[in-house]
């Protein structure tokens, strides 16, 4: 049951990327697919961990899981703010 | 039925060549450096695949990883140099001086040789051999570590690696002095958000990096993954600009390149002057020996990756001098 769950969890999460990468082929400009990218990393590597997690065995496993997720968070987060950051100043030349 | 894991193999490998030719014919340099490193990354996989998880973790970190922020700055440097910082590369290579022919006929040379080289290598190698698996795994008591990989490494081709760790170090070396000459880009300026991610990761690296060396005794890691992930906590403090090389820490950056390199040729001679062959470590140290040349490899390999990152050698003259860790 908790392999079912798992399984369709990872599913679930996979369809988001293949989303996301959708987004990111047909959106225009760099705003729209960091949009479509970035949402579709977080919730679909979310959902894919949450799979991971129930079907591991143990809690060192599980623990190790949720520090890759927040890791991975963190990190993609940060190059989508990076990356738009740094296409508004080639765009309007401002600073912050 | 087909195991879907052969379908998703022989996709990765699909995968793998066509990066590869997508990597060598972009001509936009940044694109084709962010191919390289997507590259990198599905080969990490592809070696998980062939469950070689050590090469793989070398791969993430050192190929892909440390070579990518190399690569990055390099352009990055390139960019300034041309006088075109944040512009498209196309437009900055416009500017660049022709390769002359010459160049382009020695590199296909040397390229050729190194293909012949391999494919010599390939068809002397025995086809469908055991390999070296038995060997490794009768002498494993002998070596004083857990892992195979390891034990590898640095007992049973300790000199290869010493070699290796030579390398890394005459590639500072040759750094520092071609860079001499050349003025200083400046560094990008990141922003807060990721000033705050770097608050956030670099404990954390600094315990990946750490354990990632002390595992390797028993399970895949060692001292070249380790040192590469510590290398990151070198990139971070320098692309934040917590740390600022200073022209006064230039001795403590030479002991470092030099220190890994030193542990392992010192461990070396002294256990040949105990009546020994070279790497012939007595059984009851073996252990201690290998984790003391580990972890001396280790910190030389880190702030040797990180001094490459920043490139140039801190000057005295300079009004901000810069280098190392």
């Amino acid at each position: 049951m908790l392999e079912l769950l798992g399984a369709g969890l990872i599913g679930l999460g996979a369809v988001f990327f293949v989303a996301g990468t959708v987004g990111l082929l047909r959106f225009p400009d760099v705003f729209c697919r960091l949009h479509a990218l970035t949402k579709a990393d977080g919730l679909g590597l979310a959902l894919i961990a949450l799979g991971v997690a129930l079907q591991a065995g143990t809690g060192g496993a599980v623990f190790r899981i949720a520090l890759i997720w927040g890791f991975v968070a963190l990190a993609s987060a940060t190059c989508g703010h990076l990356i738009a950051r740094h296409a508004r100043q080639m765009a309007g030349g401002r600073h912050d | 039925m087909i195991d879907p894991l052969v379908i998703f193999d022989l996709l990765l490998a699909l995968g793998i060549v066509a990066l590869a030719v997508a990597a060598l014919a972009t001509r936009e340099s940044f694109a084709m450096i962010v191919v390289f490193i997507v590259f990198g990354l599905v080969s990490a996989l592809a070696w998980v695949r062939l469950s070689a998880p050590d090469v793989a973790l070398a791969e993430a970190a050192i190929g892909t990883g440390v070579t990518g922020a190399l690569l990055l700055k390099t352009l990055h440097h390139l960019r300034c140099a041309t006088g075109q910082p944040g512009q498209n590369a196309t437009q900055a290579q416009i500017s660049a001086p022709p390769v002359p022919v010459g160049v382009t006929l020695a590199n296909a040379a040397f390229c050729g040789l190194i293909t012949l080289g391999l494919a010599v290598a390939f068809l002397g190698a025995p086809a469908a051999g055991p390999g070296f698996e038995g060997l490794v795994a009768q002498a494993m008591p002998q070596s004083g570590v857990e892992h195979p990989v390891t034990a590898v490494l640095l007992n049973f081709r300790a000199y290869d690696t010493l070699m290796e760790v030579v390398v890394l170090l005459a590639a500072v070396i040759a750094v520092w002095q071609i860079e001499r000459g050349l003025s200083d880009a400046p560094a990008p300026v990141m922003g807060e958000v990721w000033q705050g991610f770097a608050r956030l990761a670099l404990p954390a690296i600094v315990v990946v990096g750490t354990y990632l060396l002390w595992v390797g005794a028993e399970a895949p890691g060692g001292a070249f993954q380790g040192g590469a992930v510590l290398a990151a906590v070198g990139l971070l403090l320098l692309l934040t600009r917590a740390y600022v090389p200073q022209p006064a820490h230039r001795g403590i950056a030479r002991g470092a390149f030099v220190l890994g390199t030193a542990a392992f040729a010192l461990v070396a001679l002294l256990v040949a002057s105990g009546g020994r062959v070279a790497f012939e470590y007595p059984l009851a140290h073996a252990k201690t020996l290998i984790l003391l040349i580990e972890g001396m490899v280790t910190l030389s390999i880190a702030v040797t990756l990180a001094a490459l990152f920043h490139g140039r050698e801190p000057m005295a003259l300079k009004h901000e001098g810069k280098d190392d860790t």
